[in-house]
């Protein structure tokens, strides 16, 4: 049973400090995993960055990045490592909302709920 | 130049910009984005785009250093998140409708700016103890570990902060820096939070609020993977040794030639602007 009293502030953040650390590396594993294939099948390509194309809208939505990942195309698995980075502070800010909840916090419930809906508009709306 | 040499040396240059980033508590961003554009000759809205995700990695993959001591508050943090992802938003959208060219200027503006702050000391921020109602309502005051036991402290001037980091947020969201330096200012100096206290609510704020950027970039296709994937790794390693370095140097030599540093890119990037560079 979660009590009131066992969830204080400095808790609460000491729990998130594990949860971002646990996405960052998640994340970083997942990005190392797509760089190796990327560069060992287009390593020896000519690297241009200096014309912006934009990236196909394959690598901009997380459907996509998604079907191409599990294609294990090196730039989608990179994508969807990164995918899983910015989703990582949106996490923290949903489980801070919960930890409000607890402590029966509404006003701060509220507030967190509002930061969690810019970000997921920004994640998944914005391309709309 | 192929794709594996490029994806080296731009790794070992991110690795270089996390490492000073963390040893003199500037953050990396703030290099990498003029690193990138004038010696790499990357495109500005790549660059910014990798920067982005790699301020996420940096301030995520610091937080739990940061926690120990029990210096932040997540009440303050929370709230001003509100600001900096609005402006965050802002300054995505921002991003997408401002030629290169004027990206490249408030850019270096804000290298030289940074570069100016970081040369003088903190001033202390004022220390009366009539906190505002509204900090008060929103249950903002709190208390941080001293040699004393836990000291109180109030917060003041919630608007003037939260105008503040509705800037901040634009500001990364348009460059793809953390901002840190401007978060830190407006908790320290707008709202009398102290020091510790802001830097380490500011660690935490940082990522949530390039996370609000980094959607809309992603979907507006400015995030390369095989550009993003050495920017990512590189700064995170390299922060992660920095941090570590950290406790055992002596970093007030470092932070002024890292702030001349700062100063010579942001000349830089004002002249490579006005030339068309990019």
């Amino acid at each position: 049973m979660l009590r009131k009293a066992d969830w204080t502030d400095q808790k609460v953040e000491v729990i998130i400090a594990s949860l971002l650390r646990a996405g960052v590396t998640l994340s970083a594993a997942i990005v190392l995993t797509g760089g190796l294939i990327f560069l060992f099948r287009h390593g020896l390509t000519h690297a241009s960055y200096h014309v912006f194309v934009g990236e196909p809208t394959d690598l901009r939505q997380w459907m996509g990045i998604v079907r191409a990942a599990f294609a294990l195309h090196g730039r989608g698995i990179i994508q969807l490592g990164l995918l899983f980075l910015i989703a990582t502070p949106v996490a923290r800010v949903a489980f801070a909302a919960f930890a409000f909840a607890i402590e029966r916090d509404w006003r701060y419930v509220g507030i967190s709920s509002f930061v969690l809906l810019v970000l997921l508009y920004s994640l998944l709306g914005s391309g709309v | 130049m192929n794709i594996l040499e490029f994806t080296i040396l731009v790794g070992l240059g991110s690795f270089l910009a996390g490492f000073l980033g963390a040893l003199t508590g500037l953050g990396g961003g703030v290099v990498l984005v003029p690193l990138l554009t004038l010696l790499f000759k990357v495109d500005i809205r790549y660059a910014v785009g990798a920067s982005l995700v790699s301020v996420i990695a940096t301030s995520s993959g610091a937080a739990a250093a940061y926690l120990k001591d029990g210096f932040s508050n997540i009440r303050v943090g929370m709230f001003l998140e509100i600001a900096t992802t609005l402006g965050a938003l802002f300054g995505a959208f921002l991003a997408a409708s401002v030629s290169t060219t004027a990206i490249g200027v408030v850019f270096g503006l804000v290298l030289l700016y940074s570069g100016y702050l970081s040369s003088r000391n903190p001033a202390e921020s004022p220390g009366d103890d009539h906190p505002d109602p509204l900090a008060t309502r929103l249950g903002m005051n709190g208390t941080y570990p001293s040699l004393s036991g836990p000291k109180q402290y109030y917060v003041h001037r919630v608007p003037a902060g939260f105008s503040l980091m509705f800037g901040a947020g634009a500001l990364s969201g348009l460059l793809g820096i953390g901002s840190g330096a401007v978060k830190v200012l407006a908790m320290d100096q707008a709202m009398g939070i102290p020091f510790k206290v802001s830097t380490t609510t500011s660690n935490f704020m940082i990522g949530v609020t390039a996370a609000a950027s980094a959607g809309v970039y992603l979907s507006r296709g400015y995030i390369d993977p095989g550009l993003s994937m050495p920017v990512m790794l590189g700064v995170l390693a390299g922060s992660l040794a920095g941090a570590r370095v950290l406790a055992r140097t002596k970093t007030q030599q470092l932070r002024v030639v890292f702030a001349l540093v700062i100063v010579a890119l942001g000349a830089e990037m004002i002249y490579g602007a006005f030339r068309g560079k990019f």
